[in-house]
Order: structure tokens, then sequence, then C-alpha cells
């Protein structure tokens, strides 16, 4: 059992009892993990019991390699609405991380705070070893074509038609690739979501789930390393968000993407997740695999599975 | 508006997307600026005609056409129909993309879209607006020709000698010059208030709202000072 409860504030947890036994002396280098930096100033907790509750070393070196997602103490405020209270978090390399919580529990201001959308008051963030927060616009930007992100309605361009809104990225990143290598890479994505005969359609055109198949090729054609779902089945009917599920992992399968998928949906965090995070209250609250959490006895966690 | 001037000049230029907003500034406000022109110069020539003809001036009114027509009417009806079209359009258009994510988009794919969206599109308008009102001072001449020929009779080749005599270089240079303010501030206006509308629906509408009053004021406010800066030439 990977998951932890406090009765009062919950803390973060990272219970290493399920993580590979690790050789101390085959641990990488103190050089070579991500920088932590000092936690910042957060509601004051009460003291974990240090039985279940490993410190932040500890959560560290149950990453048996460096992550890819590395959060720590992320803190983010809308005015006086404290909305994330110090999240620890990290995603390894071709792992699929399920967020799970109730509506306004700050899972998307957390996605977003990944990709620049929102900057944290506090707390640390690095992607691919590099803290987020000290990267300059263009080396951001550089940074976030490595990284997919498949919001919510899909955010499709609604003034192009399904290939513009393909090509676009591409016109903007892939400036030297010919014209034909770019036409069969659109054909192929949209392949890959089976919706190669709506290519000329305008978004206005499409169904829901379309409008998602299509938000995740276009996301997927800069071949992301990580991918970020924002409630990828959100507002679908049972078969077409099964359908939306089973092309993540398929995605996921194919190109060997990390990913962290925000959703309220347990089917598909059933078949997606490698990992499932709560969080509650803006922290997490706790975290394990789904066949866990499932078996937990904390009423709050079994409120999502029954 | 600082923000403009930094990234106008960077490459990569986003030509393609500029050359598409000056057509759907230019060519399809084309027919709304003529239509509104048209009208202006044969209003303009009925309702002064009794007067310069009390006068015995009718051979004047060509002139006074001219001079109206290209100093104030012209730049400013133009701007003023253009605030409403292509500002409207703008906040709207950018306010509705920013609720719909789609700048969000654009942004975690590593598109900058202040310079896809606000720098082209206010390229566009500065561009588009000094060659509408070039336009629109042609046609509402012909309407102006065309409303004299009601009572008198006045020859296509003949009115344009006339109207074009009484011009100077003070009254078509400094018009000249404002239409590309009145261009700039109708862009990057429009597209201010649509690129910083909130998340809703109702932030979509107010956007376009405030794009519309907020640059026909400064499209007023710049043809004031123009105006007082022509006095002291």
């Amino acid at each position: 059992m990977n998951y932890i409860k406090n009765d009062t504030v919950p803390i973060p947890a990272a219970d290493t009892s399920d993580q590979p036994d690790i050789d101390p002396q085959a641990m990488p280098d103190a050089s070579d993990q991500p920088e932590i930096a000092t936690q910042p100033e957060i509601a004051p907790q009460p003291t974990p019991d240090t039985s279940v509750q490993p410190d932040e070393t500890a959560a560290l070196a149950s990453v048996d390699e460096e992550p890819v997602v590395l959060i720590r103490g992320l803190v983010k405020s809308f005015k006086d609405h404290e909305v994330l209270r110090g999240v620890d978090l990290h995603v390894k390399k071709g792992e699929n991380l399920v967020i799970l919580g109730k509506s306004g529990t700050g899972k998307s201001v957390l996605i977003k705070c990944l990709v620049g959308l929102e900057w944290p008051d506090a707390g640390t963030i690095s992607i691919f070893g590099e803290d987020i927060a000290a990267l300059s616009y263009n080396k951001m930007n550089a940074l976030r074509v490595r990284i997919g992100f498949l919001f919510q309605n899909a955010a499709l361009y609604d003034s192009m038609t399904v290939r513009e809104n393909l090509a676009f990225p591409l016109r903007q990143h892939k400036k030297t690739m010919s014209k034909e290598k770019k036409e069969a890479l659109i054909n192929e994505m949209l392949d890959n979501v089976g919706l190669l005969d709506s290519i000329d359609l305008l978004p206005s055109k499409l169904s829901g789930g379309q409008s998602k198949r299509i938000g995740l090729a276009r996301t997927l054609i800069l071949r992301p390393e990580i991918m970020l779902y924002d409630e990828p089945t959100t507002g679908l009917d049972t078969g077409t968000a099964r359908e939306i599920s089973d092309l993540i992992c398929q995605m996921k399968r194919k190109y060997n993407i990390s990913s962290i998928t925000i959703t309220h949906d347990m089917p598909c965090a059933r078949i997606t997740a490698d990992r499932i995070i709560l969080l509650k209250d803006g922290i997490v609250y706790a975290e394990g695999s789904y066949e866990d959490l499932e078996q937990s006895e904390d009423e709050w966690i079994r409120s999502f599975f029954y | 508006m600082l923000r403009f001037f930094r990234e106008v000049f960077v490459p990569p230029y986003e030509w393609r997307e500029v050359f598409y907003q000056c057509y759907l500034v230019g060519y399809k406000s084309t027919f709304l600026i003529s239509l509104t022109a048209f009208i202006m110069g044969v209003v303009l020539t009925i309702q002064s005609r009794p007067s310069m003809a009390a006068f015995g001036a009718i051979s004047l009114i060509p002139g006074m056409v001219s001079v109206s027509v290209i100093r104030e009417i012209g730049p400013v009806i133009t701007a003023i129909i253009c605030c409403g079209k292509v500002g409207s359009r703008m906040g709207a258009e950018l306010g509705s993309m920013r609720v719909t994510e789609q700048i969000d988009a654009m942004e975690v794919s590593a598109i900058n879209p202040f310079r896809y969206l606000v720098v082209t599109r206010t390229v566009a308008t500065t561009l588009m607006i000094p060659l509408l009102t070039i336009i629109a001072d042609i046609v509402a001449f012909l309407g102006a020709w065309l409303a004299m020929n009601i009572h008198d009779t006045s020859t296509l080749r003949h009115f344009f000698q006339a109207a074009i005599s009484h011009l100077g270089f003070l009254d078509i240079f400094p018009a000249v010059i404002k239409t590309f303010f009145f261009g700039f501030v109708i862009g990057i206006i429009g597209c201010f208030k649509g690129f910083r509308a909130r998340r809703g629906t109702e932030s979509v509408g107010l956007a376009a709202n405030s794009a519309v009053v907020a640059s026909s004021i400064a499209v007023f406010i710049i043809d004031m000072l123009a105006a007082q800066i022509t006095d002291l030439l």
C-alpha cells in the first residue's frame, strides 16, 4: 500500500515499500539529481508520522532514475485563495501519472504550472532536470516543444481546418521540413487517431470526441516526450471516453511518452494510470496504484471508486 | 504597445498571416467603406449647395468637398467604420480565442501568440486604413460629382480638376500621416482588448464592445492632435 492519510491535515506521501529495492551503491551521484530549492513557507502542518512519511531525501531516493518531471513544494494562490499548498510529485520516464481530485483542488492549475501558463508562488518545477523558473523565454519555448498539452476542450484553432491545425505547429517549428514530409506526418497522425477522412473539416463540424482526437494528433505531431492531458474524457459518452483512454495508452506505447493525466473519470484512470495521486485541499493526499487505492479504507478515497 | 515595437522588427516575420489579415481588413472592408464614403459625398454636396448658391459660389463646391473629404471626412469616417468592423472583430476573435484556450494552446506549442495574433493584425490595420482612406476619398468625390449633377452640370474630369486644384500639401500630407496612426490604434486596441479578455463568454462581448469604444475615442483624440499640429505648420 502506497497511500497515506493524516487525520488532521494530510501530508504528501511517498512510501517506498512498493518501490524496487535500490542498491545504495547504484544510487546516482547527488550532483546528478535536480537541484531542490528550499521549501517554501506554507501553512503550518502537523508533524508527519515518520513511520509512514519519509522525508524529502527518501522521496527522491524512491525515484530509481532521474524523473522527467519533479515538483517540490509547489504553492499557487489566486488572490486570497490558496489552491496548491505545497505539492510534491515526480514522473518517471515512460510513466503515466494520473492526478485525481475533486473540482477546485488545483489539478488543472498544477499542470498549467508545468508549461508556464501559470507561475507558482513558491516551490520548484524541474523538467528534464531544468528548473523552469530559471529559463529564459526562448529556453522555455524550446522546452515546451518537448511537452504536449491536450486541453479539456481540445482548443483547436477554429478558423483553421483540421489539416491546418496540424500543419500550424510544423510550420512554426519544422521550417526546414519539406512539404511532402509535413503532409505525410499530418496523414500519419490523423491515421493514428482514426480521423484521416476529417482532414478538410473545420473544428465546428467535429464532435467532442473527434475534437479531442484531433487535439491529440496536433499535440503529438511535434513528438513530445511528455504529454499533459487535462481531463481528456470529460463531456464524452462512455464509449468515446473509453476510446480516448485507449488512444492515450496506444500513443504512450508507440512513442514512449511520459504523461500526466488530470481526470475525474475512474475508468480512464484505471485504463491509463501507472500510478495515481489524489489531490485534496491543495496537497497530495494519497498515492499509489489504482488497485491499492481502490482497496483503501479511507472514506474520502473510496468515494472516488464507489 | 511597447511589446509591439519590441516584437514587430524581430524575425521570424509572420508574412502569411499579415497578408491574410490585410485581405480581411482591406478587401473585406472595401464595399462598406465605399458605400459610406459615396453617401457622405452625396450628402455633403446636397447640403452645402444651398449655402454656396446663396453666395453665387456653386463653382467652389468641388473645392469645398475635396478639402472636407481629404482633410477630415475621408480619414475619420474610414477610421470610425473600421473601429466598428475591424476593431470589434479583432476584439471578439481574440477574446473568443482566449476563452476557448486557443491562445494558451499556441503558448504551450511554443508559438508566440502576441507576435502571431497581435503584431500581424496591427501591422495589417496600419497598412490598410490609409489605403481604404484613399479609396473612400475617391468614391466620395464620385458621390459628390453625381450629387452636383442633380441640379448643375459638370463633367467628371472638370469636377476632379476643380477639386484637386484646391488641395495643397498641408491638406494631403497630414491627412495621410494620421491615417497610419488611426490604423495602428484600431489594431492595437482591438487586439489588446481581445488578448486580455478574461475567462467566460461575457468577456468576449465586453472585449468587442470596449475595443470599439476605446478605439473610436482614440481616433478622435488623434484627429484633434493632428488638427492642432497641422495648424502650427
